[in-house]
C-alpha cells in the first residue's frame, strides 16, 4: 500500500465535500479504480472523467505504482 | 508570464508585451468575456476554478503545437480564476504572427483547443441558482 493525494474540483470536489486527500491504494491499482472506488455509480451513472497523474493528463489504465498525486478530471469548461 | 492562470484581472497589455517582435506583421488580442446570458436565461456572474497545476502545462503545449504548425507566431495566454462581473476577461490569447492569416488561425486554434483540455470549470450564477457549464463537445 501507498498513499496518494488526491485532488477534486468543480462538482466532484463539491460532491466529496473537500479539494484535497490522502488515500491509500494497492499496488496494481489502476487510476480508473480509484475513481470507481472514491466515486460509486449512482442512478445516472457515473460522471465522465479524464484523469491527471502528477500533473500530466493520462490513460484510464494508467498505474498509480510510484504516483503522489491524482485528479480526477470533470467535463472542463474553460473559455 | 506568456502561460498562466491568475486570480484577479488579467492584464492584457502585459501579455502582450511578452510576446512582441520586429518581425511580425499582425499582433492579435483575443479576450474571453464573461456574458450576461446562457441561452436566454439571465446570468449574473460566473465562478471558475482551475488545476493551475495542470492547467500551465497545458497551455504551454498548446502553445507549443500552435507554433509549429504557424511558423513564426509567438503565443501567450492567461486564464483567470475566481468570481467574475458580466464584461470581464474570463482568458486572454495573444498572438504575434509575419502575416495575418497565421494569427488569426493560430488563435482560433488555441481558443478551441483550451476548451476543451484546459482543467479549468465554469460555474453560472443565476438569480435563483447556479451551475457548472462545460463546453460543448
Amino acid at each position: 500500500m501507498a498513499a496518494v493525494t488526491v485532488r477534486y474540483f468543480a462538482m466532484l470536489r463539491e460532491q466529496r465535500g473537500c479539494d484535497d486527500e490522502l488515500i491509500e491504494v494497492a499496488e496494481g491499482t489502476t487510476v480508473e479504480q480509484l475513481y470507481h472506488r472514491l466515486f460509486p455509480a449512482g442512478p445516472l451513472g457515473r460522471l465522465p472523467v479524464a484523469y491527471a497523474v502528477d500533473h500530466s493528463y493520462v490513460g484510464a489504465r494508467h498505474l498509480l505504482d510510484g504516483a503522489s498525486e491524482v485528479a480526477f478530471i470533470p467535463p472542463v469548461g474553460g473559455g | 508570464m506568456r502561460f498562466g492562470i491568475v486570480s484577479g484581472p488579467i492584464d492584457a497589455a502585459a501579455l502582450r508585451s511578452r510576446i512582441e517582435d520586429p518581425g511580425h506583421g499582425a499582433l492579435l488580442i483575443f479576450e474571453g468575456v464573461a456574458r450576461n446570458n446562457f441561452g436566454g436565461r439571465p446570468v449574473q456572474a460566473l465562478d471558475y476554478e482551475a488545476y493551475p497545476e495542470l492547467a500551465v502545462p497545458v497551455l504551454e503545449g498548446i502553445a507549443r503545437e500552435a507554433e509549429e504548425r504557424w511558423p513564426g507566431a509567438q503565443l501567450a495566454i492567461v486564464h483567470r480564476t475566481g468570481r467574475l462581473e458580466i464584461g470581464e476577461p474570463s482568458v486572454v490569447i495573444a498572438v504575434g504572427a509575419p502575416h495575418r492569416a497565421e494569427a488569426y488561425e493560430a488563435s482560433r486554434f488555441a481558443l478551441e483547443a483550451l476548451k476543451a483540455r484546459l482543467p479549468v470549470w465554469k460555474k453560472e450564477i443565476y438569480a435563483d441558482g447556479e451551475a457548472w457549464k462545460p463546453n460543448a463537445t
